[in-house]
């Protein structure tokens, strides 16, 4: 499944669906698909609002798809790159009480794999790994 | 649906009924308004009920710890109430469980306001 979205929060929403979608039909849980949604739901936010800065010019691909017991999402955006390899850590008492730098440390704490790279000429490739669990 | 926020005075306390989802957008900055708002009238005793609350991101959470932060700042106190179980994990992988004072009976969150 591929699909290019709008630089919006509507479409925000509209790549969570399909992905739970998606997640639901492969059989995931529902513990599961709440976690595979607030990842996505995080990953295109940072893919709008930080990477494509609500930029009606620029898009955001996603892919989603299941291959065996893999299940993996990639949302790219069209910005100037993120850093996702120096990010404060927002466990660490002194950033408890910021308003955010949280999205990421979700991310990574509901998917079994996350890692970004950059693309050429510029913007950012998310990819989102969860594995089903026989049960 | 997006969030619905509802307040209602349980004697000195500001009681807001959060309902929806409380996220980036209408939702999060619905509740920004609605606590600014009430700090702006000198309302000092908060109790944010989220029973209803059905979905929380990374800026929803944001914009509690920014709640409770302005509330705290003008002297007043911030509470949280009946966290259904998703809203709860959050608070505690994020590690903010334990910055909120969270009650799960609101007669007993009533009464922990001095």
């Amino acid at each position: 499944m591929e699909r290019s979205l709008d630089s919006s929060l509507e479409s925000v929403d509209h790549a969570e669906d399909l992905a739970v979608g998606l997640a639901r039909r492969a059989g995931f849980d529902e513990e599961d698909l709440i976690k595979i949604g607030l990842a996505v739901r995080e990953s295109m936010v940072n893919a709008v609002v930080h990477g494509n800065r609500y930029n009606t010019n620029k898009k955001v691909r996603f892919a989603a798809s299941m291959n065996g017991s893999r299940f993996t999402v990639r949302i790219a955006d069209e910005g100037e790159g993120f850093d996702y390899a120096h990010l404060p850590d927002p466990l660490a008492p002194e950033n408890l009480l910021r308003t955010s730098g949280r999205g990421i440390f979700l991310i990574r704490s509901f998917m079994d794999d996350f890692h970004a790279r950059r693309l050429e000429p510029g913007g950012t490739e998310v990819t989102l790994v969860k594995f089903a669990v026989s049960k | 649906m997006s969030v619905k926020l509802s307040t209602r005075q349980v004697g000195d306390v500001s009681v807001v009924d959060v309902a929806g989802r409380i996220t980036l957008g209408e939702g999060s900055s619905a509740l920004r308004e609605t606590l600014r708002d009430m700090v702006s009238k000198n309302q000092k005793k908060i109790l944010l009920n989220l029973g209803d609350v059905s979905y929380i991101d990374s800026s929803g959470i944001g914009e509690l710890v920014s709640g409770f932060t302005t509330v705290t700042n003008s002297g007043g106190q911030l509470k949280l109430l009946n966290l259904n179980k998703r809203v709860k994990d959050l608070l505690q992988i994020t590690k903010l469980y334990t910055v909120f004072d969270v009650h799960d009976d609101e007669a007993g969150a009533i009464r922990s306001f001095a």
